[in-house]
């Protein structure tokens, strides 16, 4: 993995009132994101048109394709081409895109998808937020793998976190998720764009030894493969069928244990590396309100009342929420009285960290079916609920 | 020649496929591999880098055709050859992308991608094996399937009209289009050395026999006979109008070259429509110096 400055071409440094779907935009083409291919879809639409405005004076390339399907798959092929690709999308597109993201994370392509979420199941709310793919983003492809999805609280942060996403897509050769929402995509708000030398990019993991050694799939000491692109005269192989170390399929329970493994153990093992999130007031806290998104703007309010009704109240905002924090949870878990998730969806985190609490402490969900946001009041009534 | 001679000599192919993968999984008497062997002979004649040459697949039995090839190969999911093609294509303009799977895979699945990619001028090569059915799952009807042959999904004999490939891609825009049977062995090398010479969304049919399912389920006889069966019923008619290359059951097969024209790719458009819009702001792509 070699650091090095953003490319001056695609940086537009300076103050600016954008939108998330905009900072996303800027984001990737700030990271080196030269190759976009995407399909429509609300409340995602303005990343696509942004970065169609703009690439033509980077250069690279932006294509709209004939669905989600090939939006995916597009990007798989770019990644082997040796671009860092990126396309966005929201619920039905991202449906559409799930078995492909399987084949990104079979065969270990660094690639980034943002799904502006809005309203499910099904068509749902096109125009309205909601937070109900956060489980999708993590299972959704058959079979067991690892991805990465981080969560934007605002459009300063989509532009941060589409950066660092390519990042990580890049050192850990994976699908990596921004998983923002409506409203934080539709919402405008100052985002600073630093200069070129002060943003660091991560370069892929390149493979330089003999050509005929190469072996794309034979994990390095920090578990990640060295990469090739296609043109460079390695003549490799790459397949979704089960494969061993030179990427050749091979079809039993062996291979398979390895392959599966590898694909797992990759993220997991470095969890510690990628993981993060932003705490506040937690270490005289009895409740801990965990949130993400633009929930955690709305239950700020919520913290604030109770704080001011006595109640010591500490937050923590998942800034990645796959791979999901466990060590921290298990650890407040022993500490706290209760947790209290607000999201906008029936449970799905929720449902997480009752896992990492593992009985130790309550989880009071504050759920909602998306449409808009909470009522602070309503979060404060749970963490009322959790002191009691 | 003597048995040291014999193992001394090399496979005339040894160098454009995978060894260590043979061999492969098709049937006797298939058609696929006659036509990779097609595939071969063209890269021989034709002046291309072989560095420079990528292949994808799909899924099916033709969607091997990757596995077994040795330059920079991709075995995509089912359908998705052609997307997977166009991002590598685009992602390395320098790359000449080949396209290599089944009916079911690239127009059956695969067909959305197949009729954009044509009608968006792609720079790519489109090798479609038909063998009018699904076989690696054991013989289902395609949308190839000519009326009233029967398969395992269409016991009583296919009622559906099926797709005229060289039409559709036609319609759409392709600028390369050509249809042979395996057995005519040449003429698929030649065609596949011109596409592969082209720019251009280029596209092959080629009609093979599938031994196990298709001919058994229809008494078609076995490889040989479906092969020369196949041959016999062709009619080599260059430049046809391609709505007139309907293939029925039993029926003729019209075969030949029906397209070959000129037209910009899809990249061409771009930079020359980018470059007239913008002027000397914009940064033109994939366009060496």
């Amino acid at each position: 993995m070699r650091k090095v400055k953003a490319d001056p071409k695609g940086v537009l440094t300076g103050a600016h009132y954008l939108d998330g779907d905009f900072a996303i935009a800027e984001g990737a083409l700030a990271a080196g994101c030269r190759f976009f291919a995407g399909y429509p879809i609300t409340p995602s639409t303005e990343t696509a048109e942004r970065f169609s405005e703009r690439i033509p004076y980077v250069g690279g390339i932006f294509i709209q394709m004939e669905d989600e399907i090939a939006s995916i798959t597009a990007l798989i092929g770019a990644s082997w081409g040796g671009q860092k690709p990126m396309t966005v999308t929201s619920g039905p597109g991202f449906s559409l895109m799930m078995e492909n993201i399987g084949l990104a994370a079979m065969m270990e392509t660094p690639l980034v998808i943002a799904n502006v979420q809005r309203g499910g199941p099904s068509t749902g709310l096109p125009t309205l937020v909601g937070q109900a793919d956060m489980l999708q983003v993590k299972f959704g492809s058959h079979g067991d793998y690892e991805i990465i999805a981080l969560c934007p609280d605002s459009p300063q942060e989509c532009f941060d976190l589409t950066v660092k996403a390519f990042n990580l897509a890049e050192t850990y050769r994976v699908p990596v998720f921004i998983m923002t929402d409506e409203c934080v995509g539709h919402m405008h708000e100052k985002v600073v764009i630093p200069p070129p030398d002060e943003i660091e990019v991560v370069e892929r993991k390149w493979y330089e030894g003999p050509k005929d050694k190469y072996l794309p799939y034979k994990p390095d000491k920090d578990l990640v493969p060295f990469m090739v692109k296609a043109g460079d005269g390695y003549r490799f192989h790459t397949t979704g069928l089960t494969h061993d170390e030179r990427g050749y399929p091979v079809i039993n329970a062996e291979v398979q244990d390895w392959c599966v493994n590898h694909l797992v153990d990759k993220i997991k093992k470095n969890s510690p590396k990628i993981i993060e999130y932003r705490e506040d007031q937690i270490d005289k806290a009895e409740v801990v309100v965990i949130s993400y998104g633009i929930t955690s703007r709305v239950a700020v309010k919520a913290v604030q009342d109770a704080r001011k009704a006595g109640i010591k109240v500490g937050t923590l905002r998942l800034v990645t929420v796959w791979p999901f924090p466990e060590a921290r949870i298990k650890e407040l878990a022993a500490k706290v009285k209760a947790f209290v998730v607000p999201e906008l969806n029936l449970g799905q985190i929720r449902r997480e960290v009752e896992r990492c609490a593992f009985g130790r402490a309550p989880v009071i969900g504050v759920p909602h079916c998306g449409g808009w946001v909470h009522d602070p009041d309503d979060i404060l009534k749970a963490i009322k609920e959790a002191v009691r | 020649m003597n048995e040291e001679a014999r193992q001394e000599e090399k496979n005339p192919m040894e160098d454009f496929l995978r060894m260590d993968r043979i061999p492969h999984i098709w049937c006797p008497g298939c058609g696929i591999g006659t036509v990779v062997t097609s595939f071969v002979e063209a890269l021989k004649k034709s002046e291309l880098d072989l560095k420079k040459l990528a292949v994808v697949s799909g899924i099916g039995c033709t969607g091997r055709v990757a596995g077994y090839v040795k330059f920079d190969s991709f075995h995509s999911t089912h359908g998705r050859a052609i997307p997977f093609a166009t991002g590598l294509k685009l992602a390395n303009p320098e790359l000449k992308v080949v396209v290599f799977s089944g009916d079911g895979d690239i127009a059956g699945i695969g067909g959305n991608h197949l009729i954009h990619a044509a009608r968006r001028n792609m720079d790519i090569v489109v090798i479609c094996v038909n063998n009018f059915n699904y076989a690696m799952t054991g013989g289902q009807v395609a949308a190839t399937t000519p009326r009233l042959a029967n398969l395992s999904t269409a016991p009583y004999g296919n009622f559906e009209y099926s797709f005229s490939l060289p039409y559709l891609v036609d319609t759409c825009g392709a600028t390369y289009v050509a249809r042979w049977t395996s057995l005519h062995i040449r003429r698929v090398t030649k065609s596949i050395q011109e596409a592969l010479a082209k720019k251009g969304f280029s596209f092959i049919e080629v009609i093979t026999p599938c031994v196990t399912l298709y001919a058994r389920r229809n008494r078609l006889g076995d490889g040989l006979n479906l092969l020369k069966y196949y041959y016999d019923k062709s009619e080599i008619r260059h430049g046809a109008d391609t709505r007139t290359v309907d293939i029925d059951f039993q029926g003729k097969l019209i075969v030949g070259k029906f397209v070959d024209k000129e037209k910009p790719t899809f990249l061409e458009c771009m930079n020359t429509h980018l470059q007239k819009t913008l002027g000397e702001k914009y940064m033109p792509y994939g366009v060496k110096p």
